[in-house]
């Protein structure tokens, strides 16, 4: 029993990390009608950004701040110097031109930074707390867990409540109607691409150092994973992230805990061809119109 | 802004395949102007360039003598030029209260954005009940009127509506058509209204423009194009 507490709370705390970083695929999918595959090689560079300020200024607030910030800034550049110039006739050629980023952004990493794991330092110690002497959270997974709950919460606040949320939807749901009404789309969809980033870059650096380390591979399976909870939620629905996410996190280390690491990515791409099969809109999928 | 409108030898074509010819006429401020002809006859593509949507090949167009074609469809809506579209074009994830607050965004703030989304709940009280109602939600005369009062509360200068009475019940067209003079009246706009329903566009319009097939073919006083039979009788189907 004390085994199954700790593998369910540790699975929420990665499972908050996988909906971040799902709910960053959703913001693309809603901006830009795009599956960014390249958001997990713009998060990498973005936590290179973060490991060499934190290295030379010794903060890892510093290091935490500026790859946020770098996140932003390198979604500003894909979105305005790449993205906006890729043709919209076809999601494909999107999709496409994100592979090719991937690729050479991974190569870039490689031939910069080498290949070899360089270790990312947690804030917090990693050691769980006992409660009544059963393990349950460490501190680190306490901060992955309150930021990123936290960030979810800003961003359903900033995307209900605020007249710019209000824009990004209106934006993502219907660009032409909203140019009509004045709405600024192309400024819209690059501030999608910023907010998407910058929340993807949170993620890696949240998990990266619960890992092996940094490598210009490191957040492939960040990827896969939080592919697959934007999926099984529904690409247009940031509830679904953030349940898909919990979700996953517990399976993932229920799975892991009771029959292996190995067996955990099965699992998880087991779920993913089952909802695709059953409800391939995700299970948090868009209504449907009433018609007369 | 007054809101004269000018077309000038405007032509517009899809794929090197001309719809518009050479379509000139201007609209004086507060005017209500009924643009009328068949499907196919270019009306939907003459509002659509109107607002930025469709590039045209040639020709000027001109609000308050400011050169629109240099213009992104956002910046012209910003300039006081708002198209009400046919079919579908309230926000249907969004509620009734945010569609409204959607269209005022760039022109009121704060408390006057309150206060502009809550004359429009005034001037179509059916929507006040629907607030909170998602836009997918609404039946078909709801969603009008909504899209109607959308238009209306970024106080344009001229109001262009594509077929506002397509696949809706007579009686919900009349008092759309009434909310619609009455508003125009109320707010000295300028209206270009494209309409297949030729009696109700005309029982509220100044003047009537008809098309066929691309091209001017009849510019006149309302009452006198409803009186034309053999303009009637020839592009009007009545």
């Amino acid at each position: 029993m004390d085994r199954l507490l700790f593998l369910f709370a540790t699975g929420l705390a990665r499972g908050a990390v996988f909906a971040l970083f799902a709910l960053s695929l959703v913001l693309i999918w809603r901006a830009a009608r795009i599956i960014n595959f390249a958001q997990g090689a713009m998060a990498l560079v973005a936590t290179y950004l973060a490991f060499a300020v934190t290295g030379l200024t010794g903060s890892y607030a510093a290091g935490l701040a500026a790859g946020i910030l770098g996140g932003a800034a390198i979604g500003w550049a894909i979105e305005r110097g790449v993205m906006r110039h890729a043709p919209h006739s076809t999601p494909l050629a999107g999709v496409i031109v994100a592979i090719g980023l991937v690729m050479v952004l991974q190569s870039l990493l490689g031939i910069v930074f080498g290949p070899q794991y360089r270790p990312m330092a947690a804030p917090f110690d990693e050691t769980p707390i006992f409660l009544g002497g059963v393990p349950v959270l460490s501190p680190y997974d306490l901060f992955i867990l309150v930021v990123a709950l936290g960030v979810m919460g800003l961003l359903a606040v900033l995307f209900t409540r605020t007249s710019l949320g209000l824009q990004l939807r209106a934006s993502a749901f219907a660009p032409e109607v909203s140019r009509m009404l004045g709405v600024r789309v192309d400024r819209m969809v690059t501030i999608g691409w910023m907010l998407s980033a910058a929340v993807a870059a949170l993620a890696a650096l949240l998990l990266i150092p619960t890992e092996l380390g940094l490598n210009p591979h490191s957040t492939d399976m960040l990827f896969v994973y939080a592919f697959t909870v934007a999926v099984v939620g529904g690409l247009d629905s940031p509830v679904g992230a953030l349940v898909g996410g919990l979700t996953v996190g517990v399976v993932i280390s229920l799975v892991t805990g009771y029959l292996g690491s190995t067996v955990a990515p099965i699992g998880v791409l087991v779920l993913l061809v089952v909802v695709l099969l059953v409800r391939p809109g995700g299970v948090f999928s868009m209504r449907e119109a009433r018609t007369a | 802004m007054t809101g004269a409108l000018q077309i000038e030898a405007l032509t517009v074509g899809y794929g090197g395949a001309p719809v518009l010819h050479d379509v000139s006429f201007a609209l004086a401020p507060g005017e209500v102007v009924a643009l009328l002809g068949a499907n196919g006859a270019g009306k939907t593509t003459l509002l659509r360039t109107l607002v930025g949507l469709v590039a045209a090949t040639a020709g000027t167009l001109r609000l308050d003598a400011g050169d629109l074609r240099t213009l992104r469809t956002e910046e012209r809506a910003r300039r006081g030029l708002a198209l009400v579209p046919d079919g579908q074009s309230v926000v249907a994830e969004l509620t009734v209260e945010e569609n409204l607050h959607l269209g005022a965004l760039w022109r009121h703030r704060g408390r006057a954005r309150t206060r502009a989304v809550d004359e429009i709940f005034t001037l179509f009280a059916p929507l006040a009940r629907r607030r909170d109602s998602a836009g997918h939600q609404l039946s078909g005369g709801e969603r009008q009127m909504l899209a109607l009062g959308r238009a209306l509360i970024a106080e344009p200068v001229v109001l262009a509506l594509d077929e506002p009475s397509l696949g809706l019940a007579p009686l919900v067209v009349a008092q759309l058509m009434g909310t619609l003079r009455e508003a125009a009246r109320q707010r000295g706009l300028t209206v270009l209204l494209a309409e297949q329903n030729v009696t109700s566009a005309l029982s509220i319009a100044d003047r009537g423009v008809v098309l066929d097939l691309g091209r001017i073919v009849a510019d006149a006083p309302a009452d006198q194009l409803a009186a034309d039979e053999t303009l009637r009788h020839a592009y009007l189907g009545f």
